[in-house]
């Protein structure tokens, strides 16, 4: 690790202003992703600008069918909190599946969403879910924010404060673990909205997405057989050693006819 | 004597206590004053010319020390790491064996190959001097594929090709032509993974040296600290043997990895003189992907002939195994004498034919690894025969029945130049299929049906050969070392006693069993013995821990050295007692005769403090032993397998697994059952997950645990383990060796419970989701 300068400010707008004023800044939230790469001697900033504290970040809350997570939120506390398991179970469950017992007592939902690893989980939530993604300056759709390989529609100094998912009828994600990572080789949550299904897809491409057809084959008819013919998002998928892109094409239908199945036999 | 803590029982490990409380004294826990920070320089490319190196900006971070290259090392007169083993082709020419120098001077062999040492007050500072040395590169073309590296062009200047050898064992005319008669030929071509060791501690170094005495120490993480010290000293030509000390002190985990003399902890001990600091050096886990030893990686093409009753009539192997860039310490011993060797199993086959081809290529070398040898000899013969039964219709359990040696055929002899000395194999097979409840498969198999999933079964009758043995003949065959084992046994004035062993413990838990076997024999108390290990000085010599040999070997040093302490103590008891010492008898920890009765304490007093004492006696009571087996022990046994394929995925959930083996004489079975486990975890992972790869270029592509996966406790099943006795015949205490029977046996039961569920004749080992997906699809 290259020697840095740390920062932990207090309010958001200092954190903003920290960052705004020095050379190569980087956030810090639970560092799960930004640590190991320093370690790694792949990254080097020059300040770290602790997220840990700041209000703003904190807080899981339920209101007017909108479960609202802050950013600073690690995914242990998602999965084991009461409001998310009754509002949006399946949401519990994702975060309960992400790496090991270590990486959900650090990790948070901002630092994966402001990361955007092609394999996180959360990704595909945020799509099923019609989510929100509120920073210190706007709120970003979930359709709008996904833009590539670890790119996003945040600007270099945004900070993301909350993240509001629409709550629906149902959910279900199914992840299918890459062995060695354990990370989303492909995830697919299917979410219902009392007819209205949408479908996040993780894992398989350069960035999360939709699968449009799914979603307009599941909402004429939600059975996993309703998914046997229909077309997959236009995406290129990726390939490695644990799964070649043939090998993800498939996996993305198995994964949401799971989900489906899942539903469909409540 | 007490059965809470002698021989069979599981009494649990006093070590753990230090361990679990992170008390443990592992490399890196160490620190002296004065010292410093190494950091490898290692090549970025699988095969490159080194140019210049230029390390002026380097040297300009502060706090850094010293750039030291293979340049500097080569002046020195360093000498190249040696392989212990000399391999003869069959023609009778010597291994054609690359220098392998502690680091490169001219050319770069594979990626992460050492090329310099980087030398600061922190780690630090040494990482960022280390990324400012400049080295120029010309990059050549990589030979990487095991199967293609005999034909391709030579990696190393002056060999005339890759082919280190090419060895054979068996009779060859005598096996082609069984072949040829034969009423039916499976023919298999199989390839074992390459595997990456990742012991728990990374391997590590911290090198001292006094210039008032010219005494070197190291202390590092090493199975066998003494093949270390005389390594160094007459290969290396480091320092004389009575002027380095090299200790392994607490060792978190080996399986091999940890036997072999590296570069790094060599060029570490050699530097600290010349900067007249001690040095650490401790590596990463990313470092250790890179230049660990790697295990296994062969490709085999196996051929078994049976008659017409099923009885199998000849065995053919062709094997190419993959050495890597240099012959690590012992890379050239596992594909041959630790293989070939292996490959008449548990069977009466008549006729055994092996070659094997070593190859260079320019990826990180290839040595033992848990089971070394004998994890391939028993996945050839456990697939083909395997596939054998499936070609003719026969069930796998009877054919193997059929061929087994019996309890009356000991000693067998087997074409492939081993003598079995006893077994009974058809008793493990007996007890594993109650175990597993055979009689139950198929209903489990239609249960397993009805939710999507196809389950599938499979046997493995392994035999492997621990303690490496005799030493004269090991070393006609080319072994360069002894294969004996030393101890040392001494009873303190008041009693307690002190072993000294010439073996090393780094998990295997010896500072309990050896005392079990030490209390027991001489009937003191267990508390009362402590073991000591892993220091060149404190302990005399020993060969260290390797090949499951640590009890059978080492702990029968213990026995003989016991032996004398009663038989002297047995003179003195019976001077002190007026009597012959033919009339005294040695009974828990006493000397008896006739109602007169000497505690073996009473004795070592008076022998410390000689007041009554024979007049022909040396005083005190500590001895000596070297131990030298006749013959290696033969631990063999069956292992069941049952797995549950996800007909949609790929996955494959191993659900059942029986293990029975038959270890001889049982000192610590918890300690044994451990042993078992972790060897079972192992062998899931060489079939079901891990994959050392490297691309077309030479890149290690699963250098991290992101791509290189290791098993973990929901990969495997709860396993049942049990075992049969058939005592070892030659040594003292009937015991053969437990450590890696687990990694040799459960691969091919696995894979072939995978291959009977898919109802293919092969899939390649790991069987990963997706090739099992692409089976089941027929792509
Ligand atoms: C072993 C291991 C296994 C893992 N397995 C999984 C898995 O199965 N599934 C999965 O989804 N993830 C997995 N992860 C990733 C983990 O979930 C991390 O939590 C996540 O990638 C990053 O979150 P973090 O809070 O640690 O962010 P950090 O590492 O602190 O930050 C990541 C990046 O986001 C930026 N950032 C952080 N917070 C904000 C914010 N509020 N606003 C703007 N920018 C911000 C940082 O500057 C940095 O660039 C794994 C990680 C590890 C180490």
């Amino acid at each position: 690790m290259h020697p840095f300068n740390y920062h932990k400010p207090s309010t958001l707008a200092e954190a903003v202003a920290l960052h705004q004023g020095a050379e190569d800044p980087a956030y810090l939230s639970g560092g799960h992703t930004l640590l190991p790469t320093m370690t790694q001697r792949l990254a080097a900033p020059s300040d770290l600008i602790d997220l840990e504290g700041l209000t703003e970040l904190i807080g899981i809350a339920v209101d007017n069918g909108t479960l609202s997570i802050g950013a600073f939120t690690r995914h242990a506390e998602v999965a084991a909190s009461t409001e998310v398991q009754s509002a949006l179970p399946a949401l519990a469950e994702l975060a309960e599946g992400i790496g090991d017992a270590q990486v959900r007592n650090r990790g948070t939902i901002g630092g994966s969403l402001a990361n955007s690893d092609p394999a996180a989980d959360y990704p595909a939530a945020v799509l099923a879910l019609n989510a929100v993604i509120h920073t210190d300056r706007r709120q970003i759709p979930a359709d709008g924010y996904f833009r590539g390989l670890f790119e996003t529609a945040l600007e270099a100094d945004e900070v993301i404060t909350r993240v509001d998912f629409a709550i629906p009828s149902r959910a279900a994600y199914e992840k299918f673990p890459n062995p060695a990572s354990r990370y989303a080789t492909v995830g697919v949550m299917v979410a219902d909205f009392n007819g209205t299904v949408r479908v996040g897809v993780t894992g398989a491409g350069p960035c999360a997405c939709r699968a449009d057809a799914f979603e307009a084959a599941l909402s004429a008819r939600f059975d996993p057989a309703a998914l046997d013919d229909a077309e997959l998002p236009a995406i290129d998928f990726n390939s490695d050693l644990h799964a070649s892109a043939e090998y993800r094409v498939h996996l993305v239908r198995v994964m949401a006819q799971r989900a489906t199945a899942r539903l469909a036999s409540l | 004597m007490s059965t809470e803590t002698g021989i069979g029982a599981a009494v649990k490990r006093r070590e753990d206590l230090r361990f679990i409380t992170g008390r443990g004294n592992y490399t890196d826990d160490l620190n002296v004053p004065g010292q410093t920070c190494g950091v490898f320089l290692r090549s970025p490319y699988a095969r490159a010319k080194i140019g210049a190196i230029d390390a002026t900006d380097a040297l300009q971070v502060e706090g850094a020390l010293a750039v030291f290259t293979g340049r500097d090392t080569a002046t020195d007169g360093l000498g190249d790491l040696p392989c212990g083993w000399l391999v003869k082709s069959k023609d009778g020419s010597d291994m054609a064996a690359a220098p392998h120098p502690p680091l490169a001077v001219s050319q770069v062999n594979y990626v992460g190959e050492p090329y310099g040492l980087v030398v600061a007050e922190s780690l630090a500072a040494a990482r960022e001097a280390a990324e400012l040395v400049a080295a120029d590169f010309e990059e050549l073309t990589p030979v990487v594929a095991t199967a293609e590296a005999a034909e391709a062009s030579p990696i190393h200047e002056g060999l005339k090709d890759n082919l280190a050898y090419d060895w054979e064992l068996g009779d060859e005319a005598a096996t082609d032509s069984a072949l040829a008669t034969a009423a039916h030929v499976t023919r298999l071509d199989l390839t074992n993974n390459r595997l990456i060791p990742n012991a728990m501690e990374p391997r590590a170094a911290l090198a001292t040296f006094d210039p008032a005495s010219g005494n070197y120490e190291l202390r590092t993480t090493s199975q066998n600290p003494h093949l270390e010290r005389l390594v160094l000293s007459a290969f290396v030509r480091i320092a004389p043997e009575h002027k380095l000390r090299v200790v392994a002190p607490d060792v978190g985990g080996g399986f091999g990895s940890k036997i072999f003399v590296y570069a790094e902890e060599t060029v570490v001990t050699w530097a600290a003189a010349k900067v007249g600091r001690p040095i650490k050096w401790t590596a990463e886990r990313s470092e250790a992907f890179l230049a660990d030893a790697h295990g296994r990686d062969h490709v085999t093409h196996a051929e078994l002939g049976l008659d017409g009753a099923g009885r199998f009539t000849a065995l053919k192997a062709r094997t190419t195994a993959n050495l890597g860039a240099y012959l690590s310490t012992f890379g050239s011993a596992v594909p041959t004498y630790l293989y070939g060797t292996l490959l008449a199993g548990q069977y009466k086959t008549p006729n055994i034919h092996v070659q094997t081809h070593g190859v260079y290529t320019n990826t990180a070398p290839v040595d033992a690894y848990r089971g070394a040898g004998r994890p391939e000899a028993t996945f050839v013969v456990e697939r083909i025969v395997e596939a054998a039964a499936r070609e003719t219709g026969r069930d796998p359990v009877e054919l193997r029945r059929l061929n087994m040696i019996e309890p009356d055929d000991f000693p067998y002899e087997t074409p492939v130049a081993l003598v079995y000395d006893t077994g009974n194999y058809q008793a493990s097979l007996d007890k594993a299929l109650h175990l597993a409840d055979y009689a139950g498969f198929k209903q489990r198999r239609a249960a397993s049906e009805t939710r999507g999933k196809r389950r599938g079964i499979g046997f493995s009758c392994y035999i492997e050969a621990c303690g490496l043995a005799p030493s004269q003949l090991a070393i006609q065959l080319g072994a360069g070392v002894g294969l004996y084992e030393s101890g040392e046994v001494r009873v303190n004035p008041t009693g307690s006693v002190t072993v000294f062993t010439g073996s090393h413990s780094h998990g295997q838990g010896h500072e309990t069993t050896f005392a079990q076997v030490v209390s027991d024999k001489l009937g003191v108390p267990f508390d009362d013995v402590e073991v000591v290990h892993g220091d060149t000085g404190r302990v005399e010599f020993g060969l260290g821990t390797y090949g499951s040999r640590s009890l059978a070997v080492g702990g029968s040093a213990l026995i003989s050295a016991s032996e004398k302490i009663i038989a002297k103590g047995t003179r003195i008891a019976a001077h002190m007692m007026q009597t012959e010492p033919t009339n005294v008898a040695f009974e828990e920890g006493a000397f008896i005769s006739g109602n007169q009765r000497l505690t073996l304490q009473e004795v070592a007093f008076a022998s410390y403090v000689p007041a009554d004492y024979p007049p022909d006696l040396e005083p005190g009571l500590s001895e000596k032993a070297f131990y030298d087996p006749e013959n290696f022990t033969y631990p063999a046994g069956a292992h069941i397998a049952e797995v549950e394929v996800d007909e949609a995925t790929g996955v494959v959930q191993l659900v059942n697994f029986v293990a029975v083996d038959d270890f001889g004489h049982i000192i610590n079975p918890m300690i044994v059952d451990g042993q078992v486990h972790g060897g079972l975890a192992q062998g899931a992972g060489q079939a079901l997950l891990e994959h050392g790869i490297y691309d077309a270029n030479g890149q290690l592509t699963t250098g991290s645990y992101m791509d290189y996966c290791m098993p973990r406790a929901d990969d495997v099943p709860d396993f049942v383990v049990d075992t049969t006795v058939t005592p070892c015949t030659h040594n003292p205490l009937g015991v053969k060796g437990c450590g890696e029977a687990g990694a040799i046996g459960s691969p091919a039961a696995i894979i072939n419970a995978v291959t009977d569920a898919l109802g293919t004749e092969d899939i390649a080992m790991p069987a990963t989701p997706e090739q099992v997906w692409r089976k089941l699809s027929g792509l």
